[in-house]
């Protein structure tokens, strides 16, 4: 299980190619890509790694800009307040977000994520086609697609953790890591 | 019929939409946050077109990525364009993926499986 309070002071600086803590803006999101684009550029050689992790990044933050709540704590952390990392080693990125969510919401994430996590390749494909094809549009065309988009590109499980903040709201941590591809 | 031509930004692609020659055109990147809003033109325009389109009409679309929100607009511009054969019209449709690019060239797969439109599936 991932705690992103916790790992956020364990990690050392030079691994982190990007750390954020702050509202999250559709503003924001374009320029933290266009940040990791150019970071991209300059460091990773390879083409495939570089368009699934600035695919994944686009998913992800944009996925962190729709559904995003306000908090409703007594220590007032923020509106649309979100942390972000992304940091790599030698052979994966990693990319974590943090946010707060309301508890009522809770149940229906965790249910959505473990049923991603549960199917195989061809059968998130699958599932991926029938919801593009039937699901109904949420207002800013997302519907549901996001995390089995990070599932696919990343070929990997996505991690997450809700912590309990109080009794209305939990903090969501979720990390996806994408290897680097093979040549 | 006016032709639609939009240029490519950070985040929308390069639009070209030529109801005389009856060749459309999607290229780039398709990430805007809210892509209903930006096909929105789009959309009506297909609706336009597909009352009196050419004999043939040519699709080529080649992105170098798109987001989840962009891919269900995406497939309603081909669902709108699958009337065409229906009504005994012609569609060509290539989808380009870039070198190794696997993710987009399933991508391209998937609709042409979705809609049950044959897709040119191509390599740049």
């Amino acid at each position: 299980m991932i705690d992103l309070l916790e790992q956020y002071e364990r990690m050392h600086d030079n691994n982190i190619m990007l750390s954020f803590k702050g509202e999250v803006t559709f503003d924001l999101v374009n320029s933290i890509l266009k940040i990791i684009e150019e970071r991209l550029n300059k460091t990773e050689e390879d083409l495939k790694t570089k368009k699934k992790v600035y695919n994944v990044l686009v998913e992800c933050l944009q996925n962190l800009c729709h559904h995003i709540e306000e908090s409703a704590t007594e220590e007032n952390f923020g509106t649309k307040t979100a942390i972000l990392m992304i940091y790599m080693n030698d052979s994966t990125y990693h990319v974590l977000t943090g946010n707060y969510i309301y508890n009522k919401n809770i149940d229906h994430i965790r249910n959505w994520l473990d049923q991603i996590n549960s199917v195989s390749k061809d059968e998130l494909r699958e599932l991926y086609k029938k919801i593009l094809n039937n699901e109904q549009f949420s207002e800013k065309g997302g519907g549901g697609l996001g995390f089995i988009d990070i599932a696919r590109k990343s070929g990997q499980k996505l991690n997450y953790n809700f912590k309990p903040v109080n009794d209305n709201v939990s903090f969501f941590s979720f990390q996806i890591n994408i290897p680097k591809q093979e040549v | 019929m006016k032709s639609l031509s939009l240029s490519p930004t950070t985040h929308t692609p390069h639009v070209s939409f030529d109801a005389e020659t009856g060749k459309i055109e999607l290229r780039g990147r398709s990430t805007p946050e809210n892509s209903v809003e930006f096909y929105e033109p789009i959309m009506n325009w297909l609706d336009d077109y597909v009352k009196a389109p050419q004999e043939t009409t040519k699709v080529e679309v080649r992105f170098e990525y798109f987001n989840t929100s962009s891919s269900k607009c995406i497939l309603d511009i081909f669902k709108r364009l699958s009337v065409l054969p229906k009504g005994g019209k012609k569609i060509e449709i290539t989808w380009f993926y870039e070198e190794d690019d696997e993710d987009m060239q399933e991508a391209g797969e998937d609709y042409s499986d979705i809609l049950g439109l044959p897709f040119t599936i191509k390599q740049v």
